[in-house]
């Protein structure tokens, strides 16, 4: 079939309009990690664009010797790791039980929960919880109240109810419980899901801002995130004890920018392997 | 004989199974009571981090006292949503809410069905791969990161690339941050930045799923690309569009803290502010637990009214419903 012009055209400003777009998202990339490895006199006279001027490793050299930033990047890496470790075990054994036939208040526990999907809980009430389960500046109020999303509930229910039920009745006949069905039988089925709730739960507490702005007082508790804000508002990294001669704070922003988004990028390919099914499991059900 | 013995005692297990119906359900649990010990914890969840503060937003009719507690505080009927009524920083945040999530829905939610049907134009399925890998990525980022990202590298008058281009253009740069009326639009884009690439996927997927026969079909009717677009392509995800509206408009009055929060100042409150927000810093901030927890209340209803409503009219009109 031959092309016609108009077509060619617009495959050639479609592309150009796509690729306008895409480097729209990766030119402030580009822009911090180039001024991340700059020294700060370029970065003051505004010389770093989109490569790195007078290169160096001060910046990151400032960050990772910064004890309170690499506290809070500790527990940041806590609260991802425990914090997904609670979600997933509550979001499976709900997911599991209720995905099973012989769940009789299926209909009933569905509805329970799908309320809350519109209903939200109310900020000051759900305050006043935390305060009264004393969990107020503790690293569990990051975990804890947050830990299943009912979106993430779904994508799960929705994927173990596909598996067979006769691999599940073969199981039961060679005499094995609930739990050992659910970790032998289950699991191995369930990894692609299982994956992707886990990783979009990661993700979701790394990024957490708001759990820790309400609950958290001690800077000792700060995550990486409101660390990191505080740093891009007042820009004053708490440096007492360090050199402070070539130090330019918009520098040392963007780096810790860069250094709080590395562990995403690096879990990226990951995700980006799984995050389709999830999501089209996830918008089916709803 | 051995058939018609059989049947008879199916038909007395049914008999039985009548008279004693209450006892199948516990039979059922005690049978199974693994299964249900399993459910439970993440239950007993819901009803305690969900339900609970749902049932505390009782205090909105109290003068709530942290250490009175819910009994102990006196009941003040309607005074706090009286109080509110008449404050005029409330409509100004009503105003907000409504506005910004009215763009939102204008601008924002249209954005990646365009983007997936432009994507879906690509014929060369490497560059399409590489395009889609990267828009995806800001999604995954902090919104401290989008904020960070978009008041210093992208806005900044003198470090931003919008202000970098200006300059070489011949402009004077633009004080983005420092003026409340580009607040909302920053707002907006920062979303749609943020959130075009991974809102293409359900639509994506939605495209792949349409029957290729119906293309064939068009295009030896002689419809051009562009008629099959509009023919076939947009007509087979509207049953999906009109849900993911739906969705949006349940939660309408939810634009987000957070996304907010981390752009707010001073300077811009005036257009900016939101419910969320302002209950943060009233409630939280200021203690003023049963005057916010009526703002939430309140806020809750308009968002519950809009969805019922929103859902009534797809009902009547696309006959697409969430429930």
């Amino acid at each position: 079939m031959k092309i016609s012009k108009s077509r060619k055209t617009f495959i050639f400003v479609n592309t150009i309009f796509l690729s306008l777009l895409t480097l729209s998202m990766m030119l402030p990339f580009v822009n911090i990690i180039a001024i991340s490895f700059s020294e700060g006199i370029a970065i003051d006279t505004g010389k770093v664009t989109f490569w790195p001027v007078l290169p160096t490793l001060e910046n990151y050299q400032l960050v990772f010797s910064n004890s309170a930033i690499l506290r809070s990047f500790g527990v940041s890496v806590y609260v991802t790791f425990i914090g997904t470790l609670i979600n997933l075990l509550f979001t499976v054994l709900l997911a599991y039980s209720l995905s099973r036939k012989e769940f009789k208040f299926k209909k009933a526990c569905s509805i329970f929960i799908l309320i809350t999907f519109v209903f939200s809980a109310p900020l000051i009430p759900t305050y006043i919880l935390i305060k009264s389960l004393g969990l107020l500046d503790s690293l569990w109020a990051l975990m804890i109240p947050s830990a299943i999303s009912t979106f993430n509930y779904f994508v799960l229910e929705s994927f173990m109810e596909q598996v067979p039920e006769e691999i599940i009745e073969s199981a039961r006949m060679d005499g094995a419980g609930e739990l050992r069905t659910l970790v032998q039988i289950v699991f191995p089925l369930a990894k692609p899901a299982l994956a992707t709730v886990g990783l979009f739960y990661a993700v979701t507490h790394w990024n957490s801002y708001m759990a820790a702005l309400m609950y958290i007082r001690s800077k000792a508790y700060y995550p990486l995130q409101v660390k990191l804000r505080e740093i891009i508002m007042e820009g004053n990294v708490d440096a007492s004890s360090q050199d402070m001669v070539v130090l330019s704070s918009y520098g040392v922003k963007m780096t810790t920018i860069i250094v709080s988004i590395i562990p995403i990028l690096a879990v990226y390919p990951f995700i980006q392997k799984y995050f389709v099914s999830g999501m089209t499991l996830g918008g089916v059900k709803e | 004989m051995a058939i018609y013995s059989k049947n008879q005692l199916t038909i007395g297990d049914q008999a039985r199974g009548s008279i004693k119906k209450k006892n199948t359900v516990l039979d059922n649990i005690l049978k199974h009571r693994a299964l249900y010990f399993m459910a439970l914890p993440g239950l007993l969840w819901y009803l305690i981090f969900k339900y609970l503060p749902m049932m505390g937003s009782i205090i909105a009719f109290q003068d709530y006292n942290l250490f009175k507690g819910f009994s102990g505080s006196p009941f003040v009927g309607l005074k706090h949503f009286k109080f509110f009524m008449q404050y005029p920083e409330f409509f100004r945040i009503l105003r907000n809410t409504l506005v910004i999530g009215l763009y939102d829905i204008i601008f924002s939610f249209p954005a990646p069905i365009i983007l997936a049907l432009l994507l879906n134009e690509i014929t060369k399925n490497s560059f399409k791969r590489t395009i889609q890998t990267l828009v995806y990525i800001p999604h995954f980022l902090s919104w401290v990161v989008i904020g960070g990202i978009f008041m210093n590298t992208i806005l900044s008058p003198d470090a931003g690339i919008i202000n970098y281009f200006l300059k070489i253009l011949g402009f004077d740069p633009i004080f983005f941050m420092s003026k409340p009326s580009y607040i909302r639009s920053i707002l907006i884009t920062s979303g749609i930045w943020k959130d075009i690439g991974y809102g293409t996927i359900v639509y994506l997927a939605a495209i792949a799923g349409i029957n290729p026969n119906l293309y064939e079909a068009s295009s030896v009717d002689g419809a051009s690309r562009l008629r099959q677009v509009f023919v076939i392509t947009i007509p087979s995800i509207m049953s999906v569009v009109v849900v993911m509206l739906l969705l949006r408009i349940g939660h309408f009055m939810d634009f987000g803290f957070e996304r907010v929060y981390v752009f707010l100042s001073g300077i811009n409150q005036d257009a900016a502010e939101i419910f969320d927000t302002y209950i943060y810093r009233v409630g939280l901030q200021g203690s003023q637990f049963s005057y916010s927890t009526a703002v939430g209340l309140f806020k809750s209803v308009v968002g519950l009214v809009l969805l019922l409503v929103s859902n009534f009219l797809s009902k009547k009109l696309a006959d697409k419903s969430l429930f």
